[in-house]
């Protein structure tokens, strides 16, 4: 009961920031660091939960901001149809690529999901309606009461979809499904002899991680009032997804939330004030550092502080 | 749970820290100075040119300031560095306009980089000084758009270019483009226009932009057999290009190759294709020998400053057109006493402006109501010698009429080799 | 499209010369993947890591293949650095590794393409050499020199590494550690050794394979991440371990390549690496001459 009053004050305090008079760069930014907390969550649950390293997070994530410029462009589909469509198509998405390659084990299983990008990236480079590699020019539709202002509104949305994803993935983790990915992740065959139903849970967790990253790229579209392939399907959104539950540490829903908030506002800090590449090596060193020395994250940092201070 | 309390406190502080960014527009331009904001490309495909053309418009800010600056204000330029790539300029564009404050826009150099922050500008109803960009208002249609390249819309780039080919008999023609704004839209325009003049398309192919090699491209057009090759690339792919058909050749039966290569205007890449370039009649802005009231004064003064900036040190291709924002920017605001977007849009679509360029004046798109794209044919280059591009005589042009310095040598191949 | 043989002969021609070239710069991976286990994906990088520096060496005067023979040695001791921080790091640790390894080369081949950003900026950089811009006219047929030069590299490349393994103590020692490393440990040898020296020469390979690609076109930091793709698709596809392997299976990559390149375009090539991975994976995950 706590957990959703939590929830519904962060909500409240979202909207009513994005009401008052508050530098629009703000929201520019936030609405990023949002994102990558609702990919990194996503991530989570395959990646953290069951072991499987996804590094396909740019698929999923462009396919959803795909969907969402297919109906925008042909039934001018308001913003909520758009996510909940780009959801489904994500997560069918996750559930064939699951399909296809949750049999190959660790390394097989990444690089399957780095080819998977790059099939997809092509496909979309050869489809003229939705730009090719040119991109699209998209106008927004006005923006809704009460707000001010177009990102505003994604502001909240994405709120709200971060939200979202943090429940489902305590969800998937106070359950028996969680259960199960654990066993899976700390040994696959004693699992299966033990009767869980690994390819099943393995699915589940594949097509759910898929779907919310889609709904995390529905919005980024309308965001930028444009879209391109290349930097749509940027394994840089692969990278980020996959070090920020490394950092903030893999084994609760919390840690991904902490090592997104944490990566992606130094990210938006040092874009703003020195540049973009230092951005991804940012990534790239806290990964590495935190890989090696820290590897059960923030959290694990802070649980081995905990029990020395007592 | 521990977490959850925490994570509320973290929220809020972190919303409240936030809300104290300076963000009130209150404290407006009452004063201080006029803030002029842009991202430039200076590194990536169209890194050369961008250079240059930001040269030029250093130059001008410097002469405006040592004038008095903007209504008596002093002009302050904020430029960043979007790579030439498309992804980076909203977010540059945002910044430029949430945190550095700017007061007036100019576009980035290129179609490919100004593409993405149309919508934007048209959505904020802002002014924006496009900067070389080809066809990029003609889907957003924005109303405060002002050109400052030479051209029009396709039929003022190609038109120069097919009626070449049709005088050395040519009837057939090989289009080869980038997938990217600038070379579809040229592409487009130029299908049209050659369907309309008679002209079959034999060969039809876009490439995606991160091509490297050209050969298989190379060898399918040669395998075609078009007696026109007309090619929309940027400048890395056109310096491959160039190569590429210098390695393996393109076919006997082809009369003139080029149009729509951007990039072989820039000093670097003369210099460095040298011969290789001989024989391709391709596209200009200006040439010497070309008369603009101005404009040799103006590259004087910028050869010096290029020198020790090391920037192309002839800047025949972009700065020119560079200044002439400035001095477009210059007109418009001792005109109109503002720095009021709609006010400024609405003076600019009603008056002719005099620059090093010549005199421009716009349509309702925003694009030159009197295009003068140049196509050029290069002859007798030499290898790795900058001097010789000082004076006309490198690129003999074919069109305009009242520019013309020769007519077209045919075919390719024999004016690939000739002196 | 326009079909006739002419266009396809050329495009096999030149489909063995882009295989070949597959093939040399996938090598190396062969050995630290397929032979060590190591979860390499930072090996695209790495090599082009080589071709910028094989760039600053020729601005000094040096032939580009050259070059990249020279940095050789300097790529072998890089490559038992990597490694046996690697190992410190992880394999010794055990179970969790797998993951944690994977994200280590992730993160490092990051860190190398935006350090090369850092210093070259994003701008291709391309070299030039006598062979470079100039094509042998057999008839009909123009084949770049360049690609001709790439093909000899790689074929000299393939097969002293494949009489290596073969023929030489420490070769066979590396095959040997593949294959049963606790029974190795029994006789005596040191395992980690052994990896170590394989992890040098793989990386010393890249340094050449790195001043073949830029022979061969112009490269750029984000290269690493197509050549991903082609690499593991090449290393897949023969089956881990196989030598012989990598060059039939570059083969096959190039020619596919050059077939759907001249046939339905520039667009869809990255796509065939990638396509072909997929495939092998689905089908065969052994690969062709796999262990």
């Amino acid at each position: 009961m706590k957990y959703w009053i939590t929830v519904a004050v962060v909500l409240i305090v979202a909207v009513v920031v994005a009401l008052v008079p508050v530098n629009e760069y703000f929201f520019y930014a936030a609405f990023v660091v949002l994102q990558f907390v609702v990919l990194a969550t996503a991530w989570n649950i395959l990646g953290g939960y069951a072991g499987y390293v996804n590094f396909g997070t740019g698929a999923f994530f462009a396919i959803g901001a795909y969907s969402a410029v297919v109906l925008f462009k042909w039934l001018g589909a308001p913003l909520g149809v758009q996510i909940l469509a780009a959801a489904g198509v994500s997560g069918l998405l996750g559930f064939g690529v699951g399909l296809l390659t949750l049999r190959l084990r660790g390394i097989f299983f990444a690089i399957a999901t780095v080819a998977v990008t790059f099939m997809l990236e092509t496909v979309m480079v050869n489809w003229r309606y939705v730009g090719g590699a040119t991109g699209l020019q998209l106008l927004r539709p006005p923006v809704t009461e009460p707000f001010d202002s177009y990102t505003r509104m994604l502001f909240v949305v994405m709120a709200l979809l971060a939200l979202v994803a943090i429940s489902v993935a305590r969800y998937v983790q106070d359950s028996w499904i969680g259960r199960g990915l654990r066993a899976i992740r700390d040994s696959e065959e004693a699992a299966e002899c033990s009767g869980v139903p690994t390819l099943k849970l393995k699915l589940f967790a594949c097509t759910v991680s898929g779907a919310l990253m889609g709904a995390a790229g529905a919005p980024m579209p309308m965001y930028l009032s444009f879209i391109e392939p290349a930097s749509s399907f940027s394994l840089n959104y692969s990278v980020s997804a996959l070090a920020m539950p490394m950092i903030g540490g893999t084994a609760h829903w919390i840690g991904p939330v902490i090592g997104a908030l944490l990566l992606a506002s130094i990210q938006q800090i040092v874009t703003v004030t020195i540049s973009n590449e230092i951005n991804v090596l940012v990534v790239g060193v806290l990964l590495v550092l935190f890989v090696v020395a820290a590897p059960d994250g923030v959290l694990g940092l802070f649980k081995r502080w905990l029990r020395s201070s007592r | 749970m521990n977490f959850t309390r925490r994570r509320v406190i973290g929220v809020a502080g972190a919303a409240a820290l936030t809300a104290a960014l300076p963000g009130r527009r209150a404290f407006a331009q009452a004063a201080g100075p006029v803030k002029i904001g842009m991202s430039m490309p200076q590194t990536g495909s169209l890194g050369a040119g961008g250079q240059a053309a930001l040269l030029a418009l250093r130059i001008w800010v410097d002469d405006v300031n040592q004038k008095g600056g903007l209504l008596g204000r002093k002009v302050e330029f904020i430029v960043y560095d979007d790579q030439t790539n498309p992804a980076n300029t909203p977010g540059i564009y945002t910044k430029l306009l949430d945190v550095d404050k700017v007061d007036l826009l100019i576009a980035p150099y290129g179609t490919v980089p100004t593409a993405p922050i149309m919508p934007l500008v048209k959505q904020r109803g802002l002014l924006l000084m496009g900067n070389f960009s080809f066809q990029v208002n003609h889907k957003v249609q924005h109303d405060m758009w002002f050109n400052n390249s030479p051209w029009n819309d396709a039929s003022s780039w190609s038109d120069g270019f097919f009626r070449a080919g049709q005088r050395a008999g040519a009837k057939t023609v090989a289009i080869l483009a980038a997938d990217q704004e600038f070379a579809q839209n040229l592409a487009n325009g130029a299908r049209e226009l050659a369907k309309k003049a008679g002209i079959k398309a034999v060969y039809d192919q876009n490439y995606p932009p991160s091509t490297t090699d050209f050969s298989s491209l190379i060898r399918a057009i040669r395998a075609a057999k078009p007696e026109m090759v007309f090619v929309m690339s940027y400048p890395n792919d056109s310096v491959a290009i160039v190569r590429a058909v210098n390695e393996i050749g393109v076919g006997s039966q082809v009369q003139i190759f080029g149009g729509g290569m951007v990039g072989l205007q820039f000093t670097p890449n003369m210099v460095n294709l040298g011969s290789s370039l001989n024989g391709i009649l391709n596209y200009n802005s200006y040439v010497p020998g070309m008369k603009y009231p101005g404009i040799e004064d103006f590259l004087a003064r910028y050869a010096k400053r290029a020198a020790e900036a090391k920037v192309d040190p002839l800047g025949f291709y972009l700065p020119p057109f560079n200044y002439a924002i400035g001095q477009i920017y210059e007109q418009a605001i001792a005109a109109t006493r503002t720095l009021d977007h709609k006010k400024l849009a609405a003076w600019l679509h009603a008056n002719e402006v005099k620059t090093i360029v010549g005199s421009i004046r716009w349509d309702k798109n925003g694009e030159w109501a009197n295009p003068r794209v140049v196509q050029a044919q290069f002859r007798g280059v030499v290898d790795s010698n900058l001097d010789q591009w000082r004076s006309p005589g490198k690129q003999v042009v074919i069109y305009p009429e009242e520019y013309k310095t020769g007519d077209v040598m045919a075919p390719f191949e024999k004016a690939r080799s000739s002196k | 499209m326009i079909f006739s043989l002419d266009l396809l002969s050329e495009a096999l021609i030149f489909g063995v010369l882009l295989g070949s070239f597959y093939a040399a710069v996938s090598i190396g991976l062969s050995v630290s993947f397929g032979l060590l286990d190591v979860p390499h994906v930072a090996h695209p990088a790495v090599m082009v890591l080589g071709s910028y520096l094989t760039y600053v060496l020729t601005t000094y005067g040096l032939d580009p293949i050259a070059a990249g023979v020279v940095l050789m040695p300097a790529f072998f001791v890089l490559g038992v650095l990597i490694y046996r921080f690697y190992y410190e790091s992880f394999e010794r640790r055990g179970t969790d590794a797998g993951v944690r390894g994977l994200a280590f080369f992730f993160g490092l081949a990051f860190i190398i393409e935006i350090g090369l950003i850092l210093v070259f900026g994003v701008d291709q950089r391309s070299v030039s050499a006598r062979y470079i811009g100039s094509s042998l006219a057999l008839g009909d047929y123009r084949i770049p020199y360049r690609m001709l030069v790439a093909f000899g590299v790689a074929l000299v490349l393939t097969f002293a590494l494949t009489l290596y393994l073969s023929k030489t103590f420490t070769g066979r020692a590396i095959k040997a550690v593949a294959q049963d490393e606790p029974a190795l440990r029994l006789m005596g040898a040191n395992p980690v050794r052994i990896k170590q020296w394989a992890f040098g020469i793989a990386t010393g390979v890249s340094a050449l394979a790195g001043a073949m690609l830029i022979v061969v076109g112009p490269v750029e930091p984000a290269m690493d991440r197509l050549y991903i793709g082609r690499t593991f698709c090449v290393v897949v596809l023969a089956g881990l371990g196989s030598m012989t392997g990598t060059l039939a299976a570059g083969l096959i990559l190039g020619v596919a390549e050059s077939i759907v390149l001249m046939f339905l375009g520039a667009s869809w090539a990255p796509a065939v690496a990638f396509g072909l991975l997929l495939v092998v994976l689905g089908i065969r995950p052994q690969g062709l001459f796999g262990r």
